[in-house]
């Protein structure tokens, strides 16, 4: 009987938790592709995908049977294990991340103390993938978005950290509950908005979303890392990315944004539910980043190292110091 | 209490086995990969021992930034195996010496263990009792900014050092024209423009 009280049931119970994490979230990937060919396409004054069932309702669906359809190609000069390897870990990180978000009070599957930590290391870690890919293909152009991909996403994780470190100094604790239920009275992007944008603007460089894809840069290394990569394989790198994204989006809620609380708590609106407000604050995030991709050209890239180095970099230390100062002179720190 | 002896058979053995892979593996790329498998599993350590903010710091600056600086430059060496496996003898006795160096080093270290038992006990500070309510993160902090103060602000002098030291090696004048976007966002049209009529069959 302990057997089964003690290891079997709770080991049952985690696993249909997390079944209940990733098949809505796997869901919610198909459909933001979907939702960056709409809104592109609107954007552009063009329809986007429309055949396939109603208002093309049914392309995710068809987009992925064509993937699980197509040959894996591996290229002879190909390192074989780190080749396959590499999406498989993209795509294992941007789920594993899931574990510590909180949907709503109490809804969160690992509900651990350095939380945000754990978000961080996670996030940090998606460039391995990236850069096996690179390394494994044996190709020019998979190499250099390998080695652009690296150099990027260490330069803007610093000011990520930084952000970090600015939201927790107001929070006091590095657990995401605590850091959404601290926005009770207001959320922080109205005392942090500068840190907010330094934090979006990262976010679009941590996963190489527009303007920032040179890892991807199709027209200049014409697919990067990705190049040699084709059906099942390219379709985990794929889901990863957009994974990724509304994990950035998720962190983007839970710390500027006051995760799943209603923005001020009066009747009715305190009636929606917690997951509502969360879902709903996400997809406001991502609608701004396929916004962004719809309206800015790709950085060069002298000028994307300039920005993280010689302007984010120094501006989040300072906001660091000011933020610091701030809550010391007037007592405010949290205990 | 097994789960949690199996998971720290299961780490330590895969962070040894990936250690000795690290020295012995052909390809250094792999080299690399296996380094960080094994902090990987050093990291899952740490977080056996309840000391999860140590184990996350590890993944964030070892894994997270040390290790990809690494591998970014392992990946850009051109090797040639060959003239590897000649440099090998040559390199031998150089080598040997370092490893005896290391190892006279280690032995030290666990023989002033055996030699005063108590010797370690004077570095370590208790840890907190686990129901006293004090979080590791906080554990760190209290006695890093206390009793370790100096020695942490000289740990981050002798950084400032060395980061000087990197910048002052790369730091050099090169003949390049540099991209000055205050003098591009300064530019107006009547500065660099002018229109002009001109009439037919004249030039400028």
């Amino acid at each position: 009987m302990t057997l089964w009280a003690d290891i079997v049931w709770p080991t049952v119970v985690i696993v249909a938790t997390i079944m209940l994490i990733v098949m809505p979230l796997l869901g919610a990937v198909a459909y933001l592709t979907y939702a960056e060919r709409k809104i592109m396409g609107a954007m552009q004054l063009r329809q986007g995908p429309m055949t396939v069932g109603p208002f093309g309702l049914l392309q995710p669906m068809a987009d992925g049977v064509k993937m699980m359809a197509k040959e894996v190609i591996i290229p002879s000069g190909a390192n074989r294990v780190v080749f396959l390897i590499a999406p498989m870990i993209t795509f294992f990180l941007s789920l594993v991340a899931w574990a510590v978000i909180p949907f709503d009070e109490g809804w969160v599957l690992a509900d651990i103390n350095v939380g945000i930590l754990y978000l961080f290391a996670i996030s940090s870690l998606g460039v391995y993938g990236i850069v096996m890919a690179g390394w494994a293909s044996n190709s020019r152009y998979a190499f250099l978005g390998g080695l652009r991909s690296a150099a990027q996403m260490v330069s803007y994780e610093v000011s990520i950290g930084f952000v970090i470190i600015t939201v927790l100094l107001c929070v006091g604790s590095l657990n995401l509950s605590d850091v959404v239920l601290a926005q009770q009275t207001v959320w922080f992007v109205v005392p942090l908005f500068p840190m907010f944008v330094v934090f979006f603007v990262s976010a679009l460089a941590e996963t190489n979303r527009a303007p920032f894809d040179l890892p991807e840069g199709e027209s200049e290394i014409v697919g990067g890392f990705m190049v040699e990569y084709s059906a099942m394989t390219y379709a985990l790198f794929f889901l990863g990315e957009y994974a990724n994204m509304i994990l950035m989006s998720g962190m983007i809620t839970i710390l500027f944004l006051g995760g799943w609380l209603p923005p001020v708590d009066v009747a009715p609106l305190n009636w929606i539910p917690g997951i509502v407000w969360f879902a709903a604050k996400v997809a406001g995030c991502l609608f701004i980043f396929i916004w962004v991709r719809a309206t800015f050209p790709r950085y060069r890239y002298d000028q994307l190292m300039r920005l993280g180095w010689k302007v984010f970099l120094p501006f989040s230390l300072f906001w660091v110091v000011l933020t610091a100062g701030v809550l010391v002179a007037f007592d405010w720190l949290p205990d | 209490m097994i789960i949690q002896g199996l998971a720290f058979y299961l780490f330590a053995a895969i962070a040894v086995v990936s250690g000795a892979m690290v020295i012995s593996a052909r390809n250094p790329v792999h080299s690399v990969l296996f380094l960080i498998l094994a902090f990987f599993n050093a990291a899952a350590l740490f977080v056996l021992m309840g000391a999860e903010f140590l184990a996350f710091i590890l993944v964030i600056v070892y894994v997270g930034a040390v290790a990809v600086l690494f591998l970014f430059v392992v990946m850009m060496l051109d090797i040639d195996f060959v003239e590897l496996r000649e440099g090998f003898l040559r390199y031998l006795p150089f080598g040997a010496l370092i490893g005896l160096i290391l190892l006279v080093e280690l032995l030290l270290v666990i023989g002033a263990w055996l030699v005063v038992p108590d010797g370690a006990a004077v570095t370590q500070a208790p840890a907190p009792p686990p129901d006293s309510g004090i979080s590791n993160t906080e554990a760190i902090g209290l006695l890093l900014y206390t009793d370790y103060a100096l020695a942490f602000q000289l740990a981050g002098l002798i950084l400032l050092v060395a980061m000087i030291g990197a910048i002052v090696l790369t730091l050099r004048q090169r003949p390049v024209r540099r991209q000055r976007i205050a003098d591009q966002v300064n530019r107006r049209p009547e500065d660099v423009l002018v229109v002009r009529s001109i009439d037919r069959g004249e030039g400028v």
